[in-house]
């Protein structure tokens, strides 16, 4: 009998435990909105003055362009999408996964990063730099991201092939699963550098690290970034998506070196 | 310090528990116990967890749970949310992939109980759930335990399952494992740095407990 009641209290304290998931919170909580991660800093910075002003919360989770689209398109709850890349947009939104074809937001770019020590290389954007290093054996580890699935990866090699420096750079990349942790590989000081987003590396965590030269505009595809919301998008989400567009927002956007749509 | 995530990963690693307790006793038992066709395959299967990558385990539950697959729908039907990227779909997975840890350490416990006591139970009239309950429960306890400490501790750890299936979605899927990635990404070292230490501390607890119930089970059964 004693034992009977010692394992209903164990089972008892179990459920306890459980209990304090909250369950109820995440369910009914603030929206999920799913952002490339090059607005990592940016976005952050424009949610904190949503929220000020609304006193709306907001989940944010970054990460690739090309896998959030998978992941939306495999059920997840994300109420909104800010991509890097507008294609993977206007493919959700032909496929009825969006509310609509959603708006321009920002016009991104790429830049060399070069971490502020331990790196033989200079923060050049022409790229020529990196060639003669290159071609001095002088570069043993370079980040980008990865350019299957996110967008200024692929930007990255566009770049690199347009220098005709590809072939050469191949041994030596290491891909982040997005550009913040390209970033944050090139910045490692493991690293001899890499191509990052322009809006990383304004952002003061980085800044402080490295150093950083813009790749012409024309070496690569635009970074045209869209964003929609999905078809369950909730008042709140709906409220961040036009508060984007304000500007307020537009200035930090601006602030963090993105082209802004008219 | 990423509050929420702890509380998530906490909360994840309870559930873990709660669910994993009765199969750890009754699986556990039962394998100890009985020798029938096909067992060897049982406790492979069982083994499974403990050596396949945690990112083919994810791939295949994104395959099996996911929008359109015959119990992701199931599901979405029932319950109206979907499993995928979802608290509910971390609990699954983590419970399947916890069954190494919850079913070994029991099931040596039991078959560290002499034949001639579940015997002599069986003959003084006792039914099996009562000698379950009041003969092998008894000494095999530690194990149990053991099991659950290990289970606990593993899920808190967790990292690649949880990847694959759950999209980083803070108090939802954002675990601590997850969370700390997050941090280093974000530049964010410091924050990267106590999450870390924490998981450190709570798993350092985790061996010293399980040492303490496995020489505890040791001299209920040594003598």
């Amino acid at each position: 009998m004693k034992l009977t009641r010692r394992a209903f209290g164990l089972s008892a304290l179990a459920f306890g435990l459980s209990a304090t998931a909250g369950r109820g919170a995440t369910r009914a909580g603030p929206p999920v909105i799913a952002a490339a991660s090059d607005l990592r800093f940016a976005l952050e910075e424009i949610a904190a003055g949503f929220q000020a002003e609304t006193g709306h919360k907001l989940r944010l989770t970054f990460g690739s362009t090309g896998n959030f689209a998978r992941q939306i398109r495999e059920g997840a709850p994300y109420q909104m999408f800010m991509a890097a890349d507008e294609d993977y947009v206007l493919a959700l939104a032909r496929d009825g996964f969006t509310r609509d074809r959603g708006v321009l937001y920002a016009t991104g770019r790429v830049a060399i990063a070069v971490p502020r020590t331990g790196s033989g290389l200079r923060a050049d954007g022409t790229l020529e730099d990196l060639r003669a290093a290159l071609a001095g054996g002088r570069v043993t580890r370079f980040a980008i991201a990865n350019p299957d699935h996110a967008p200024y990866g692929m930007r990255a090699r566009e770049a690199l092939q347009h220098a005709g420096l590809w072939a050469a750079i191949r041994p030596a990349l290491v891909l982040g699963e997005n550009v913040s942790q390209a970033a944050q590989f090139a910045m490692s000081g493991s690293a001899d550098g890499g191509i990052i987003a322009w809006s990383l590396a304004l952002s003061p965590p980085l800044a402080a690290q490295g150093r950083f030269a813009l790749i012409p505009a024309d070496w690569h595809a635009p970074l045209r970034q869209r964003m929609a919301l999905m078809p369950g998008a909730g008042p709140v989400a709906r409220g961040f998506y036009e508060h984007l567009q304000q500007p307020a927002a537009r200035a930090i956007m601006a602030r963090y070196g993105f082209a802004l749509p008219d | 310090m990423d509050w929420q995530a702890l509380r998530l990963s906490l909360a994840l690693a309870a559930w873990t528990v709660v669910l994993l307790l009765p199969v750890s006793v009754f699986m556990g038992r039962f394998l100890a116990t009985r020798s029938f066709r096909g067992k060897v395959l049982v406790e492979g299967l069982v083994m499974l967890p403990l050596v396949l990558p945690p990112t083919v385990f994810g791939f295949y539950l994104l395959v099996l749970l996911g929008r359109g697959s015959p119990i992701g729908d199931i599901w979405q039907d029932l319950f109206g949310r979907q499993l995928v990227f979802t608290f509910e779909g971390l609990v699954l997975a983590s419970v399947v992939f916890n069954l190494s840890f919850a079913i070994q350490p029991a099931q040596r416990a039991f078959e560290a109980i002499p034949t001639a006591l579940r015997e002599a139970a069986a003959s003084s009239g006792m039914s099996p759930l009562r000698a379950l309950w009041v003969v092998e429960l008894p000494l095999a306890w530690p194990g149990v335990v053991t099991a659950m400490v290990l289970t606990f501790a593993h899920t808190l750890g967790e990292f690649g399952v949880v990847l694959m299936v759950g999209g980083a979605i803070p108090g939802e899927t954002r675990t601590i494992a997850i969370a700390i990635y997050d941090r280093v990404q974000a530049f964010d070292m410091e924050a990267a740095a106590t999450m870390s230490a924490a998981l450190v501390a709570i798993s350092l607890a985790t061996i010293a407990a399980t040492f303490a119930l496995s020489a505890r089970v040791g001299r209920r059964l040594g003598k």
